[in-house]
């Protein structure tokens, strides 16, 4: 008998028996959750008339969009509007991550000036910004600013080739005529040349000790080779100028201002925390990196570049890539100022027309899970193709 | 040799305000081009928006036609101050923010003064009796006139919506994260695969699932409000960002500590509890408080869903008739208030670091 009841002790208090137990709880309480949800909601979607599918893809939208990359009409399916949208959103994160880099790389080194007015000047900067919300910038560019701009008439103008207006941006286009191809072969060749160009001084250096002054070798390369090419083939690259006729402007490329304020704001923005990125990472590089770099006999720019800047981004890359992602994120805020991005040409007017919201808000919640999760492994690889050594 | 004969002269003083320019803007040509430079872009930027803030700007008057100066009208913030403050609320029930606020305000200087007694119990006050003090007195019951919360509005909204975030999503955030990083296969995938999608998604894909989908999960006629839809979303969506935050904390506690622990024959969630926790969370206090201030800002995108906080109203007032083209008063006014409360808390989250020294 007694033995009987410790077995039974035993068995009840056994850590592993225990965890299973405790395992098959939650596994049963999220099942039920699930269950729930998902009858409530077959039922619901039954009484609305709703049928679960896929099948809306296909059919025709009817809607037309502001801005697309590709050729799009209200004839078009659903599932052109999601390409649509996905591309825009793809466009707008591209084009911020470049300039968000640009800005918060220069204002990050700027926080570390030895002159203390420019490290004053770039650490307002980045508590003013980063202490606002998003959402108010991008009201403030596009509402207060860009709305408010002059008249095609009146437009701000940078070398008679950019034009400011309410109407948006015009920017020259550049045309390619017969023959550019070919210049385009010769450009990815070089490319292909200089990339191994730098294994080849690599392994020679590594072999010899000597250096081969393989960057301006290369860059003289690539820029010798399109020049040539381009005298060669008569200068087939254009630029179409935008010009005023009328009341708009006609030729080159319009961005509408959407896309300017979103732009610029999400730049702005991320740009601060950027710099915040780039100001730990040159920190975290301990002084005695240089001074040992230094007592060897290693030029300045050669500190820079070879000991400095290779540990710094070691520590500036993983979270730099995590801002890339949150701008990308934020793009979505696009939908409040009209700019058709993914979540308002999808998750918006799609949604509104056919009333799929589990397919649509699954569908563009999965492109961005899909980048998120993407980014990471892609930071993973790296993390480990950095890692030195015998460090931790 | 010659060099060592050479005379020479005096260091370069570095004492004094003199001193001071010289080392640190005037060292050298290069630095003097950069605080010319710098000069420069402060004389572009600051006395245009010194005047038209404050020397050109309009204090006083009623309608729009007072507003006869250069600058800013502020005549607008003022007479839609109640709009922006605490939205349609009605006006006769104003005393029940006012009081809420109040009660905020007084156990808030009490927790901040240094040395007082019973900080605990005043803790535990905000944490349990306040939050129904709170629903009671602004939606209304116990023989106080229900208020509807389609009603509520503006700043009043936006410190709503970012006190449940924040009070709710912090332990949703722990357990989280102990689930994250449990023995348990099951319990460590689930909450895993729940942090990652969550932080996986942009804030606005939440805010339409939370107002597009929820109804459909739900069993017919259960049709809940609005804003709860939101703060159900705002929460989880934070508690996953807070989970990951204080799953850094447990990662950087020693191992000795768990073992120690376990050793002296604690439990598990005893061990949480007074050994491990209270630890790691003092760790991670500046990154709390980043995530904070992160909420905060965010609250912003509600307004995508159709509730009115506190941009939302800026943004409304501003499609007045009557106040057409003073966009720009609005969102200067919003930024200011905006950049005051997260400047405050990142500010208290740096004094906080200094005093437990935990920064390191």
């Amino acid at each position: 008998m007694e033995t009987d009841k410790s077995r039974i002790g035993s068995f009840i208090f056994n850590r592993s028996v225990q965890g299973i137990f405790y395992q098959l709880i939650t596994l049963g309480l999220v099942a039920l959750g699930i269950y729930y949800i998902v009858t409530n909601t077959a039922r619901n979607m039954l009484e609305r008339g709703l049928a679960s599918g896929f099948h809306f893809l296909g059919v025709e939208s009817q809607f037309d969009i502001g801005m697309t990359l590709i050729e799009y009409s209200p004839t078009s399916t659903y599932f052109d509007s999601f390409i649509v949208g996905l591309l825009n959103t793809l466009l707008v994160a591209g084009i911020g991550i470049l300039f968000a880099t640009i800005i918060g790389f220069t204002v990050g080194i700027m926080r570390l000036s030895s002159n203390w007015l420019i490290a004053k000047i770039a650490e307002a900067y980045v508590e003013i910004l980063r202490n606002i919300p998003l959402l108010l910038q991008i009201f403030f560019w596009y509402f207060a600013v860009l709305r408010a701009l002059p008249k095609p008439k009146q437009s701000l103008e940078l070398y008679d080739s950019f034009f400011l207006n309410n109407r948006g941006l015009f920017i020259p286009d550049t045309v390619f005529g017969e023959g550019s191809s070919i210049i385009f072969y010769l450009l990815w060749l070089t490319i292909i040349i200089s990339i191994g160009i730098f294994i080849w001084a690599k392994r020679r250096q590594n072999r010899t000790g000597e250096r081969f002054p393989a960057f301006y070798v290369s860059t003289a390369l690539i820029l010798g080779t399109f020049f040539i090419s381009l005298a060669a083939t008569g200068f087939p690259v254009s630029f179409e100028y935008p010009e005023l006729k009328g009341f708009n402007f006609k030729g080159g490329v319009k961005l509408i201002p959407e896309l300017v304020a979103l732009t610029f704001a999400l730049a702005m923005y991320t740009a601060s925390f950027i710099a915040e990125v780039v100001r730990g990472g040159i920190m975290a590089v301990s002084k005695g990196q240089t001074e040992a770099a230094k007592s060897v006999g290693l030029k300045q720019n050669l500190i820079l570049r070879l000991i400095i800047i290779p540990q710094a981004l070691r520590v500036i890359v993983p979270p730099l890539t995590n801002q890339y992602l949150n701008l990308t994120k934020n793009s979505s805020l696009a939908a409040a100022i009209a700019y058709p991005d993914l979540v308002l040409v999808f998750a918006g007017t799609a949604l509104m027309q056919t009333g799929q919201a589990i397919e649509i808000i699954g569908m563009v919640m999965g492109v961005y899970l899909f980048l998120s999760l993407f980014t990471s492994l892609i930071m993973n690889l790296f993390n480990r193709f950095m890692k030195v050594d015998g460090e931790r | 040799m010659s060099a060592a004969n050479k005379e020479i002269g005096p260091p370069v003083i570095e004492l004094g305000v003199m001193g001071w320019l010289r080392k640190n803007l005037f060292s050298n040509l290069h630095n003097s081009l950069l605080t010319i430079f710098g000069l420069y872009l402060l004389y572009i930027l600051i006395p245009p928006l010194v005047n038209w803030i404050f020397l050109d700007a309009n204090f006083v008057g009623s309608t729009r036609d007072d507003c006869t100066n250069e600058g800013a009208c502020w005549i607008f913030i003022q007479q839609n101050i109640k709009l922006i403050f605490y939205g349609l609320y009605p006006t006769e029930e104003l005393w029940r923010i006012n009081f809420v606020y109040l009660i905020l305000f007084i156990s808030g200087v009490y927790l901040l003064i240094p040395n007082l007694k019973h900080k605990g119990w005043v803790g535990a006050f905000l944490l349990i009796i306040f939050p129904i003090i709170c629903v009671v007195m602004l939606s209304g019951g116990l023989g106080l006139e229900a208020v509807e919360t389609r009603l509520w509005g503006g700043l009043f909204l936006t410190l709503v919506i970012a006190g449940v975030g924040i009070v709710l999503s912090l332990p949703i955030g722990v357990m989280l994260a102990l689930g994250r990083r449990s023995k348990l296969p099951v319990v460590s995938l689930l909450c895993t695969i729940f942090i990652e999608i969550w932080r996986g998604v942009p804030l606005i894909t939440v805010l339409f699932m939370a107002s597009n989908m929820f109804p459909l999960f739900m069993p017919e006629g259960v049709n809940f409000d609005k804003l709860i839809r939101a703060l159900i979303g705002v929460m989880f969506f934070s508690a996953a960002y807070l989970a990951e935050v204080v799953r850094g904390g447990l990662q950087a506690m020693p191992k000795g500590q768990y073992e120690a622990s376990q050793a002296v024959g604690l439990t598990y969630w005893r061990m949480m509890a007074l050994v491990i926790l209270p630890q790691s969370l003092k760790m991670v206090i500046p990154a709390i408080i980043g995530s904070f201030i992160a909420i905060f800002k965010d609250t912003t995108l509600v307004l995508v869903i159709g509730l009115f906080d506190f941009l939302g109203i800026i943004q409304f007032v501003g499609t007045n008739p009557d106040w057409l083209g003073f966009s720009h008063e609005g969102y200067v006014f919003a930024a200011a208030v905006f950049w005051v409360f997260c400047y405050a808390m990142s500010w208290y989250s740096q004094r906080l670091e200094k005093k437990l020294d935990t920064g390191r």
